[in-house]
């Protein structure tokens, strides 16, 4: 009889530090979720008028929302860099025989990132 | 040329005999270029010759000899001994597999599942002799070229966590086989491999853990060729929405 | 029945991704400006109502929350997958139930503005 071992389904990714890394990775997506119903939040906030969007901005200002905004800055950055990693994979360009290297894909995404999020700062008169 | 000294702690398993596997430890001494799989064989023939596992070329080529080597899913004729130098190196069969004797696995899942993923050139319509052989450029090879490495040594088998979560789940090498063929400019079966492909066992099944190509000893990157799979899938489904599924 | 709904919830995840990993943290950083009382002009009320009138910034704004959500269900599904909740179905109605309930109340609020 062939011997068939046993996996843990619910530790199994604290077996290797890979592993355990790439679960941290996929509970990201907690913090995404979260920030978009945060923004839906706000947006319910606008249609309900200025005394109820106020009530949203001073919400945003209690401590645990600080907290959380706090780790979701961070997640969310993290989210980005992993995810312009590796979409150089996910999305190969062949010019002729060869492949634009990853490096030059994952930049080009970094460059729009930045321009991207710089527009936005300056559409929110951050500058 | 110096010596090395290793213990080896292998799994041994008689499916006639023992319930469960045990472990027994092998000190041997070492030329300093062997690889693991030549102190293995220093075992079985000097030590204890009921040792049973796979190996053939020795170089990397034929997949035969992949195994756990401290927890790592390796080629044994391609990890030096002197990584393990005056230490204990943990032997055993490649995880996720049922063990058949000692360090040999059953690998019936892994053939039938490269089967199911037709791992050929497929034509809606075979050129007739008189029109010559099918022609591919140097750029139509290279675009699938890296896909074909594969040896079948089943090591992303052994560290994909989903495998080892979902043993339906069809798999890194499989699917990158299904992937290199879409690939071929000479193959006009994506259609066809769509099923497949496409079912939750299919490509989606992978979470992008990206283990396999960490492993992988040839360099396929099986991880790039699912995520590519899955863009191509997802293309294809959509197409079948508005009925242009035949390619 | 299962297989289509992978590879059309795996799109949304992909998008989602996509998206989100371009404008999501230049989002959280105004909005952690405004939690520290120092809110960017955009976030006063009347700016932001001017701003979510626009027809092409509600389609955003909708097209934002929607795949992030819609992202988040379906990788949190294989997530809790891998810590062993084995109940999948559950699982990906409840997280695909709260997606869809998040899309349509974004789209209400938005056509209040």
């Amino acid at each position: 009889m062939a011997y068939v071992r046993p996996v843990s389904k619910t530790s199994w990714y604290l077996a290797r530090r890979s592993y355990t890394v790439h679960m941290l990775q996929e509970l990201t997506s907690i913090f995404v979720g979260m920030f978009a119903l945060i923004l839906l939040w706000g947006i319910s906030a606008v249609a309900g008028g200025p005394d109820t969007y106020q009530a949203f901005l001073d919400s945003l200002r209690s401590p645990v929302m600080v907290v959380i905004l706090w780790v979701s800055t961070v997640v969310m950055f993290y989210h980005a860099v992993a995810w312009f990693s590796v979409t150089p994979k996910a999305m190969p360009i062949q010019r002729g025989e060869e492949f634009v290297p990853a490096g030059i894909i994952a930049g080009a995404h970094y460059a729009a990132w930045f321009v991207v999020s710089l527009l936005v700062l300056l559409l929110a008169g951050v500058f | 040329m110096s010596e090395i000294q290793i213990e080896l702690e292998i799994l041994r398993y008689d499916p006639e005999k023992d319930r469960e596997p045990h472990f027994e430890t092998y000190a041997v001494t070492c030329q300093d270029d062997w690889m693991v799989l030549d102190a293995i064989n220093y075992v079985k023939d000097h030590l204890d010759t009921t040792l049973s596992y796979r190996w053939s070329c020795h170089m990397a080529v034929c997949g035969s000899c992949g195994m756990m080597i401290d927890g790592e899913p390796k080629l044994a004729c391609k990890a030096p001994v002197s990584n393990y130098a005056n230490q204990k190196a943990r032997i055993e069969p490649l995880a996720n597999f049922p063990i058949e004797r000692d360090l040999v696995v059953v690998m019936d899942d892994f053939m039938d599942k490269l089967k199911r993923v037709k791992p050929f050139v497929i034509r809606k319509e075979e050129k007739p002799i008189e029109e010559g052989e099918y022609r591919q450029s140097p750029a139509e090879l290279k675009k699938y070229k890296q896909f074909t490495l594969c040896i079948n040594c089943l090591c992303c088998y052994a560290a994909c966590p989903q495998y080892a979560l979902i043993p339906e789940f069809i798999g890194p090498a499989a699917l990158t086989m299904a992937h290199r063929y879409n690939q071929d400019s000479r193959d006009q079966g994506l259609a066809e491999r769509h099923d497949e492909v496409a079912a939750p066992v299919g490509a989606w099944d992978c979470s992008f853990a990206g283990e396999c190509s960490e492993v992988c000893p040839k360099h396929v990157d099986p991880a790039a060729a699912l995520q590519q799979l899955k863009i191509a899938t997802t293309v294809q489904w959509y197409k079948g929405l508005i009925g242009m599924g035949g390619k | 029945m299962a297989k289509i709904n992978k590879a059309f919830f795996w799109s949304l995840f992909a998008a989602g991704g996509t998206l989100t990993a371009f404008v999501f943290p230049v989002l959280v950083l105004i909005v952690l400006l405004s939690a520290h009382g120092n809110p960017p002009e955009i976030m006063g009320f009347e700016q932001m109502q001017r701003l979510l009138s626009n027809w092409l910034v509600k389609i955003a704004a909708l097209g934002t929350v929607a795949l992030a959500l819609w992202h988040a269900a379906h990788r949190l599904r294989t997530a809790l997958h891998g810590l062993g909740l084995r109940a999948d179905g559950a699982v990906a109605a409840i997280g695909y139930g709260v997606a869809l309930l998040g899309t349509v109340l974004t789209a209400y609020y938005l056509l209040q503005i």
